[in-house]
């Protein structure tokens, strides 16, 4: 394949710089919400986030507890599987890796669970290295439900869709298991710089 | 591209004979990538239209404004020009007829296409199963596929369309003049009790809202699925 579109010239955005703009990707300036069904409703008195599977003793943090754990805000640029990148999106959260101090644990892989019944899958070593957050803030405001509030993952290396909307743990694993997206078409991995989109990337 | 039908001022429906094309899933999109003389490449995803039963590949498209990808397929697009594809893609926000419980479809705007696609493969694999649509459009020359989604909704085949327009409407218009409501929603969505399965597609905020009417109705969120697009998608 690889042929020229007769008369398309499209709009070329000198602006950004393409180092920072994955292929097949192109910068927007408002923030697309893309989910597979209804935004969850989410009540702050029940809510919980847990890291169980293969360790020997599970964690578990109530609201209260999660926000008492030391925080970063940090900038980064997201790439969503969708074509659009936004670039110097802020977010305040918890490093994975705060979460995971202490733990020993033998799993390689890792399954993230949401409200709503979505799952992603990730290598540990993704989640891991100050490569991935769980975020209660964007822009320095409590993160919108449209866009996961209250909580969701940030794993900006990889395609949004492994950022998990409204987020309530991580299963640790000694096996890959396909997530939602990752079972419907999607890439196990979802690297934005090698184009990992759909299955066979 | 094999034809081209307008379907509004700003919507466009491009007929595709895809060599090698191995069918679909009703719901799923391709990629469309557009090359440049100089070698700069733009890609976008757009919804299939057509049935799985259809030898034909048809994908809509609204023409954005500011749009990069969107302005080119409805307008400098021509009958014979070649357009490369990718797909298809998708497997969650897909409806098969073997699936037998009743069909709610909530469309905004453009978010019909992929509901259409249901439509068009009920009615080509000959289902029964019962389908209702609801289909919000800002004035009556916005509405998609006006005509056959009449056709079909007058064929006594068990599909009903209930359309709305949010921002004008003909002097002896019969539908709804307002956006989606509890209602609404209410008089045009099957009874919980039927486990119906929906599908909800549209601009985000028209989601938001009627997703969440159909959970204050009680319907499973998991039998909920949706699909959004901002304003960026073309």
């Amino acid at each position: 394949m690889g042929f020229i579109s007769r008369g398309f010239k499209g709009k070329r955005r000198d602006n950004v710089s393409s180092s920072r703009v994955p292929p097949g990707q192109h910068v927007v300036n408002d923030f697309p919400v893309l989910s597979a069904g209804p935004t969850p409703r989410v009540s702050l008195d029940q809510w919980t986030f847990s890291i169980a599977g293969e360790i020997d003793e599970p964690k578990r943090w109530t609201w209260q507890e999660f926000h008492a754990l030391p925080a970063e805000t940090v900038t980064k640029d997201i790439h969503c599987v969708t074509k659009w990148s936004k670039l110097d999106t802020s977010w305040t959260g918890v490093s994975v890796d705060t979460l995971l101090e202490g733990i020993d644990t033998a799993a390689d892989f890792a399954t993230v669970f949401s409200d709503g019944g979505y799952t992603t899958n990730l290598a540990l070593d993704d989640l891991t290295g100050n490569k991935a957050w769980v975020a209660y803030e964007y822009d320095g405001q409590p993160l919108h439900p449209e866009h996961g509030g209250p909580v969701r993952l940030l794993v900006p290396h990889l395609y949004f869709w492994k950022s998990a909307k409204w987020v309530r743990g991580i299963t640790l694993q000694n096996e890959e298991q396909p997530g939602f997206w990752e079972s419907n078409g999607y890439h196990i991995r979802g690297d934005p710089w090698r184009e990992q989109r759909y299955w066979g990337d | 591209m094999v034809a081209l039908n307008q379907e509004t001022p700003r919507v466009a429906s491009l007929v595709l004979d895809v060599p090698e094309w191995h069918g679909h899933d009703a719901g799923q999109h391709v990629d469309v990538r557009l090359t440049a003389d100089d070698g700069y490449q733009a890609q976008r995803s757009y919804s299939i239209a057509s049935a799985p039963e259809d030898p034909r590949l048809q994908i809509t498209v609204e023409r954005l404004e500011d749009g990069e990808v969107s302005p080119y397929l409805v307008g400098e697009v021509r009958v014979g020009d070649k357009v490369e594809l990718r797909g298809p893609i998708g497997g969650y926000f897909v409806w098969k007829v073997e699936n037998s419980t009743p069909l709610l479809l909530v469309a905004g705007g453009s978010g019909v296409v992929p509901l259409m696609a249901m439509i068009r493969h009920r009615s080509a694999a000959g289902s029964k199963v019962q389908a209702r649509l609801l289909y919000s459009s800002r004035t009556a020359d916005d509405i998609i596929y006006k005509e056959e989604l009449d056709r079909i909704a007058s064929s006594g085949d068990d599909v009903t369309v209930a359309y709305t327009l949010t921002r004008a409407q003909p002097s002896a218009w019969k539908g709804y003049a307002r956006r989606i409501d509890r209602d609404m929603v209410r008089e045009v969505a099957w009874p919980k009790e039927l486990s119906p399965m929906a599908f909800v597609c549209g601009p985000t905020s028209f989601v938001e809202s009627a997703a969440g009417l159909l959970v204050d109705l009680g319907y499973d969120p998991l039998r909920i699925k949706t699909e959004r697009f901002g304003a960026t998608g073309g």
